[in-house]
């Protein structure tokens, strides 16, 4: 009963809000119309309105499904040091992370289901009623990993919520115990969604043990670039005050995953490029265009001129520290990201085809307006959800007739507190 | 600064602003979505019950026999009202002690694609586009490259083009296959007879079997397939040629419903160099055992140990 007041107080937060916020919700409401009925049309005609074809079979959503698993693992960058070594800054904005972590996985769901040639079907995908090839099909795997991933992130942040909704105490050790579960949890979304590729022994492009560590690199670079630019955001719209100690710590795991990221690609391109055979084909028509079709190297160059750009300003103390160029850093590494490891490393997989061909592949504004349409979907979840995480947090929910500075004041006192008691446990322990 | 608006006297008035403003946007974004998936869905003549019916059939393997039944009249009533015609869906069985094989003499093929046009004739593919299960590559003597390969040899040309072999390759039955292990659904599973065959009413789509495949062999209806009614062959089974419908795989079955009859697959009817040899594997007098056990045989791409039942070679 207390449960269903729960969700029904954050059900009232989340549509209440000011001018802005209701001007915010519309824009998102466009897309999301936009993209919903250019999906009714793509359920009617079929994938045809796609510039997939036999040749290129995966495109835009699928490329788009594994830029956003990366995204969703990333949140693991601030549940670690939250809830392992008790990071007091990471602990005020975990529950973001982790509510990006849940539009993210939903959007990466939806992204699947769209790429669908029948959604109708798609409860056949699951242990009953359906039948699900597991453990040989890697589908299932991704089916099982996202689905869990996205019911810790909430099952975590909501328990925590629902505890202070109430005005008791978690459990932390339930709470310790679910996050570590959903540190290895995050590796192996994105670990799954790489062999969901590494395993086709037919793509030679993608079956390279690489694939794995490298979307990893790649999640924890742009992922937490991600978070630093939404973090941003809400820093400034005033939804929530944010650290600079939490961007200092985004912003150096984004510098070192993207070096990691980078050295992987030089290996890859060595091998590929020093002694070129028939398996480098794709290699080249990414890098360098093959048969006198290049429809991808502007992209793939542009994005691998992003990648150093932004490093060479996250590497840079100066600049690293300046807010205007981190913004600067963080928009370039998820761009630089989102070409490289989506259309950059999809599409040249089935470029040249098994049988040799080389055919190209062009998304159509069709695909773009229902790939905009879920991630109006993510944005509009993400944004309904940050409402009453916001107003739990300040303690407004369960007091709302308290003053928003006076609960701001109490939150930061309260955080004061905690944070000496900690110190002098510190103290005693050293001093004893 | 509250932090609720509920005891705001114009409450009622902001409200429906802002229901308005919503529903623009939910309105331009239809408009901006440019579809027409408003208008009326073609359901066709099929019953509701027949929707329903097969909306909820289940995986060919898990149908008793009643069910497969069923499921064939109501494809059959299906593709009457759809081409006019009556369209025969029979489901024959693998038969005991067969295992199909294939092999091509690739110094008898001339390139004349006659096994292409057999092969869409028997299969109810999609014409135009076109669906085909058998592609021929021109290949430039002196090298086994399939990267130069030209696959588009107009129909016009005179074949063989001195220079060139032909090189025609369609589903391989591979003993090991790469696309069953990979589809999430086992929609797509080797018979005993080692056909490996697609549940057209169990496929979701989602393509992970063509993206394993290393011999292309499979192909997508990526929109309803167009058959017009004179190309339909209405001699059809269930696992192989009865049309199939948009959003599934399709691909070779060996002709699944000759072969599991006696008879030969149509590509092998219509090739007219007799450069193909069709039969059972397990028969040592058969003419398939006969080429492997004393000609040269290779296969494709034997480095991904897809064991395929479809070899080539030459006199």
């Amino acid at each position: 009963m207390k449960l269903i007041r729960f969700f029904i107080d954050c059900a009232k937060v989340s549509l209440s809000g000011n001018t802005a916020y209701w001007a915010w919700v519309s824009v998102l409401l466009f897309f999301i119309s936009m993209g919903g009925f250019t999906y009714l049309e793509q359920m009617r005609v079929g994938l045809v309105i796609t510039g997939m074809s036999d040749q290129v079979s995966w495109g835009f959503y699928v490329s788009n499904f594994t830029f956003l698993v990366g995204v969703a693992a990333a949140a693991v960058m601030l549940v670690i040091p939250a809830y392992i070594f008790h990071n007091p800054d990471a602990k005020r904005v975990v529950l973001l992370g982790e509510g990006l972590a849940v539009a993210a996985s939903l959007m990466c769901m939806l992204f699947v289901s769209v790429d669908l040639g029948r959604p109708d079907r798609i409860w056949h995908l699951s242990p009953w009623p359906g039948m699900f090839n597991w453990p040989s099909s890697l589908l299932t795997w991704d089916v099982i990993v996202l689905s869990g991933y996205l019911g810790l992130n909430l099952a975590i942040p909501g328990y925590i919520l629902y505890n202070r909704y109430q005005g008791t105490e978690y459990n932390k050790k339930l709470v310790f115990g679910a996050a570590v579960l959903s540190m290895f949890w995050a590796i192996s979304i994105h670990t799954v969604t790489a062999f969901l590729f590494a395993s086709n022994s037919a793509r030679p492009f993608w079956a390279s043990a690489l694939v794995a560590p490298r979307f990893l690199a790649t999640a924890f670079c742009a992922g937490p670039a991600f978070i630093i630019l939404a973090f941003s955001v809400m820093h400034k719209v005033q939804a929530f005050q944010i650290g600079h100690k939490v961007i200092d710590l985004l912003s150096v795991i984004v510098a070192v995953s993207m070096q990691i990221n980078l050295i992987m690609l030089a290996a890859e391109l060595f091998v590929e490029f020093y002694a070129e055979g028939q398996h480098s084909a794709s290699a080249r028509y990414l890098f360098l265009g093959l048969d006198g079709k290049s429809a991808l190297v502007p992209w793939i160059w542009s994005a691998q001129a992003l990648n150093v750009g932004a490093l060479i300003l996250l590497m840079i103390e100066k600049t690293r520290k300046n807010y205007y160029f981190l913004a600067l850093a963080c928009v370039m590494a998820v761009i630089g990201i989102w070409i490289e490891k989506g259309m950059g490393f999809v599409i040249p997989g089935f470029i040249p085809t098994p049988l040799g061909e080389v055919f190209e592949y062009m998304p159509t504004w069709m695909e773009v307006k229902v790939a905009l349409g879920v991630y109006g979907i993510g944005a509009l979840v993400f944004t309904l959800m940050m409402k009453p995480l916001r107003a739990i947090q300040l303690g407004l929910l369960a007091n709302p007739n308290l003053d928003l500075v006076a609960a701001k004041q109490l939150y930061e006192q309260r955080e004061r507190e905690a944070l000496e008691q900690r110190i002098r446990g510190y103290e005693t322990k050293i001093d004893p | 600064m509250k932090f609720t608006n509920n005891n705001l006297p114009d409450l009622g008035r902001r409200k429906a602003i802002r229901l308005v403003g919503m529903g623009a946007a939910v309105g331009m974004g239809a408009l901006a979505s440019g579809s027409s998936s408003l208008a009326t869905p073609n359901m066709g003549n099929v019953s509701l019950a027949d929707q329903v019916g097969s909306f909820f059939q289940d995986h060919y393997k898990r149908m008793s026999p009643e069910e497969i039944q069923e499921a064939i009249e109501r494809l059959e009533r299906k593709y009457k009202s759809k081409y006019q015609v009556e369209v025969k869906v029979g489901d024959p069985k693998p038969l005991p002690d067969v295992l199909f094989g294939y092999a091509l003499n690739i110094s008898k093929c001339q390139g004349y694609r006659e096994c292409v046009k057999g092969c869409t004739a028997e299969n109810n593919q999609s014409k135009d586009p076109n669906l085909e299960y058998i592609r021929v590559l021109e290949m430039d003597r002196g090298q086994m490259n399939l990267e130069t390969a030209d696959p588009y040899y107009p129909s016009t040309e005179e074949v063989p083009k001195p220079g060139k072999f032909y090189l025609p390759i369609q589903c391989h039955h591979c003993e090991n296959p790469p696309c069953v292990k990979a589809c999430p659904v086992k929609a797509t599973w080797k018979e005993p007879d080692g056909i490996v065959v697609i549940d057209y009413n169990w496929c979701i789509g989602c393509r992970m079997c063509a993206n394993a495949c290393p011999y292309w062999a499979r192909k997508f209806n990526w929109t309803e397939p167009n058959l017009p009614v004179d190309t339909v062959n209405t001699q059809t089974g269930y696992l192989s040629n009865r049309p199939r419908e948009k959003g599934v795989m399709e691909k070779c079955t060996f002709c699944a419903q000759r072969s599991r009859e006696g008879r030969m697959p149509a590509c092998q009817e219509a090739c007219p160099t007799g450069a193909r040899v069709f039969g059972n594997l397990l028969d040592p007098d058969s003419e398939i055992r006969y080429v492997l056990e004393n000609k040269n045989v290779f296969r494709l791409k034997e480095e991904l140990n897809t064991e395929p039942k479809f070899w080539y070679y030459s006199d």
